[in-house]
């Protein structure tokens, strides 16, 4: 191995980039093509945490380390991203209740079972207003009331408009749970119980993870994966393309499919933010329920298997 | 005072001297070190698992640990009402009544800082308070004006203390080793010379002036922690004063208790008077009066307007599932005690110390409606969550750990009563030679 001074981190690292196609010859580049050919196993397994968060078992042999990933420092991370300002898009009229955000969302992020960070909601404004289905997120308001309470700087405002916890600070009073009147937080009431390959990552509040006991958690817009360009486990998990993200510097939201200038997209729908009165200016912007791909009662299917399941764990 | 005028300087001391506890004195103390012991093994257990043996989560994120800790800090603010504002405002009566508060006022404050540090998921990152610290926050404000009150009080309860250490110190027979060691090291450098009166004098009355302020902001930050929050129940500008008047109630109510105990416990029916009584239920029932009325801001304005988010609230506090215990602490905290106290029989040592305890008891669930039913109560509707997380009731290791702290005030003020004369005698053979002379 070229790089002596491999760290676990960077160890993880290879297996995310290379995986296990990457192999371990004397080239400078490991994404250079295929090298495993002349590569014997050593029988050594090692379990390591896949691009798609499993958990994988892989011979020692067939990993390389990768030079060139720098992680991003506290420091960086704290920062943001410079000249973004991140914002989503939820059409309302796509939505069907279909929580494949959630699943993903729940499974990149280890979140703890029964705890949700992306919920999809059963709304109704009034008796005879029309029911829609609400996924919600971590708003990662302009104005944050859980930013402003809290005591330690543990929760943030970065540049490119991302809220997000350091969960090494953080000291678990709670009161941003409070404070959020979106209820977008959940807290870590017992240790995470996460595989000993996850627990034992070294934390960045970039990928919230591995969470840890006593902290807060919540939606962080996965900045790890805009980084590298790619879109957040939501937008890219829904199969009906509910969520828009991008960037409003560049007016432009995605949800993978297609792409969307943010401005007319707003304009044109009739997009609004929720409970706008309160002030929080919210990044994420909502396109209302009409002209709708699916009626409200599709999803109540979902909703009855997904009642099912919870009922028969 | 006329009450002690037949009473010779020895008479006094020997009656205020602390004394060992009795048989009754030993059962108390047993049984509070038992309830803080079963405390300190819950909170083993909290530390070991997580918050998880708890019975918050993701809504209701703040329970019985917070709402006592309101309590605490409410029950503490007796303190700077009876020694400070009482002092300022020349009330002559209430110099036995004086330590007493104080006691309270450390013993509780003492208590608050502990259940905040309880609360926390991480109580051992404590220290990041003071290294990311963030003066935006009011977690820092209560922070902040809590140890200054702490502060404060602890020189409040001292200074009066050292004429009583040097006669303390005067009679070494009657306590024992230790004590009088403990005693010389906190008092002995009091010569008891008028210029150390003139300064103890004027120390005491520039910390009465500060711990006005400060007592006030303590539990108006308290309240802040609340009303800066957007939730309907708490998204109010009545809260300060409304937690204020509150607090002083609840304080009051505390000392009467806590005089008639004293009183029984020790016969000191010559130095804690019918008089007292009568003047403390007069102070209890404007008190109260006061926090009814702002009760009646707090609760009858949204409620005339009733707007969607408050309406869900309001009404599971007057008719839903928080209904019984919201009318039993407007009763037992405020309406009984005004009926009973307003007439002259209803202030007399036993009504007054039942009342007392209605008081301090309402006042307890008082606080934990206004903590716990606004959780209940998001802005968006509360699905996609294990249907536990619907509903609150503290788990035994809660009722435990509130329990224990709530034993430790008591220990504390229980040891203080043991170690210290709760009575000042200096100051009450002071008044009474005051008074013979006036006689004479």
């Amino acid at each position: 191995m070229e790089n002596k001074d491999t760290s676990r981190r960077d160890f993880l690292a290879t297996a995310l980039l290379a995986g296990v196609a990457a192999g371990c010859g004397p080239k400078k580049n490991p994404f250079d093509d295929y090298a495993g050919n002349d590569v014997k196993a050593s029988g050594e397994m090692v379990k390591l945490l896949s691009v798609n968060g499993d958990i994988i078992e892989i011979d020692k042999a067939f990993l390389k380390p990768v030079p060139d990933l720098p992680p991003v420092s506290n420091d960086e991370a704290r920062r943001g991203i410079a000249g973004k300002k991140f914002v989503m898009v939820i059409d309302l009229s796509r939505c069907k209740n279909v929580k494949a955000c959630q699943k993903a969302c729940n499974h990149m992020h280890q979140v703890h079972p029964g705890q949700n960070w992306i919920k999809v909601l059963e709304m109704q404004d009034a008796e005879q207003t029309a029911p829609y289905w609400e996924p919600t997120t971590c708003m990662h308001c302009d104005e944050p009331p859980c930013v402003k309470v809290c005591p330690v700087d543990a929760t943030f405002k970065r540049q490119d408009g991302i809220v997000l916890i350091d969960s090494d600070r953080c000291i678990g009073c709670r009161f941003c749970m409070a404070a959020c009147p979106y209820s977008a937080r959940v807290f870590n009431w017992e240790d995470p119980g996460l595989p000993t390959e996850v627990a034992d990552q070294d934390y960045s509040c970039e990928s919230s993870m591995p969470q840890k006991k006593g902290t807060v958690g919540k939606c962080d817009f996965c900045p790890d994966m805009t980084r590298t360009g790619e879109l957040p486990h939501c937008v890219s998990a829904c199969p009906n393309g509910v969520f828009m993200f991008g960037d409003m510097n560049q007016d432009t939201v995605t949800n993978g499919a297609e792409t969307f200038r943010f401005s007319e997209l707003i304009k044109e729908k009739s997009g609004y933010r929720l409970m706008e009165d309160l002030g929080t200016k919210p990044s994420v912007y909502y396109l209302p329920p009409v002209n709708r791909n699916f009626p409200f009662e599709s999803g109540l299917e979902n909703q009855i298997a997904d009642d099912k399941i919870k009922h028969s764990k | 005072m006329e009450n002690i005028k037949h009473l010779t300087s020895e008479q006094i001391t020997q009656d205020l001297f602390p004394r060992k506890f009795g048989k009754l004195g030993m059962l108390w103390t047993g049984i509070l070190l038992l309830v803080a012991a079963l405390g300190l093994y819950a909170y083993y257990r909290q530390l070991r698992y997580g918050l998880i043996v708890t019975n918050m989560r993701d809504y209701v994120s703040w329970g019985i640990y917070i709402s006592n800790f309101v309590f605490f800090v409410a029950i503490s603010l007796v303190g700077s009402l009876i020694t400070a504002v009482f002092r300022l405002t020349k009330v002559e009566w209430s110099t036995p009544l004086t330590r007493i508060a104080e006691i309270i006022a450390v013993s509780a404050i003492v208590f608050a800082s502990l259940i905040i540090v309880i609360d926390m998921g991480r109580p051992e990152r404590f220290m990041n308070l003071a290294l990311h610290g963030r003066i935006q926050s009011p977690i820092m404000w209560d922070v902040i004006v809590i140890c200054t009150y702490f502060f404060i009080s602890i020189l409040l309860l001292y200074f009066p203390l050292l004429p009583d250490l040097q006669i303390m110190l005067k009679y070494k027979e009657k306590s024992s080793n230790a004590l009088n060691k403990l005693y010389r090291f906190q008092g002995s450098f009091w010569k008891g010379t008028p210029e150390q009166f003139k300064i103890s004098d004027r120390a005491i009355n520039i910390l009465c002036i500060l711990i006005v302020p400060v007592a006030f902001s303590i539990h108006t930050v308290t309240s802040w922690l609340f009303a800066t929050t957007y939730r309907p129940g708490w998204d109010s500008t009545n809260f300060g004063a409304y937690f204020i008047s509150g607090a002083f109630l609840v304080g009051s109510g505390a000392v009467v208790v806590a005089m008639y105990v004293f009183r029984k416990a020790y016969q000191l029916e010559n130095y804690i008077t019918e008089k007292h009584f009568e003047k403390m239920g007069r102070v209890v029932v404007l008190l109260a009066l006061l926090y009814l009325y702002f009760n009646i801001n707090e609760y009858l304005v949204p409620a005339f307007k009733m707007k969607k988010a408050e309406e869900v609230h309001l009404m599971g506090l007057f008719s839903g599932e928080f209904a019984p215990l919201f009318w039993t602490a407007i009763m037992i905290g405020m309406i009984i005690p005004i009926f009973v106290l307003i007439f002259k029989s209803g202030r007399k040592p036993l009504p007054m110390f039942i009342v007392g305890c209605m008081v301090v008891l309402g006042a307890w669930f008082k606080r934990y409606l206004i903590v716990t039913p606004t959780l209940l109560h998001p802005f968006l509707p509360m699905q996609d969550v294990p249907a536990s997380y619907h509903h609150y009731f503290p788990s035994w290791e809660e009722w435990a750990i509130a329990g224990g702290s709530m034993a430790g005030v008591l220990l504390v003020i229980t040891f203080f009563v043991r170690i210290y004369p709760i009575i000042p005698i200096h100051e009450t053979i002071e008044e009474n030679e005051k008074h013979t002379q006036n006689q004479d």
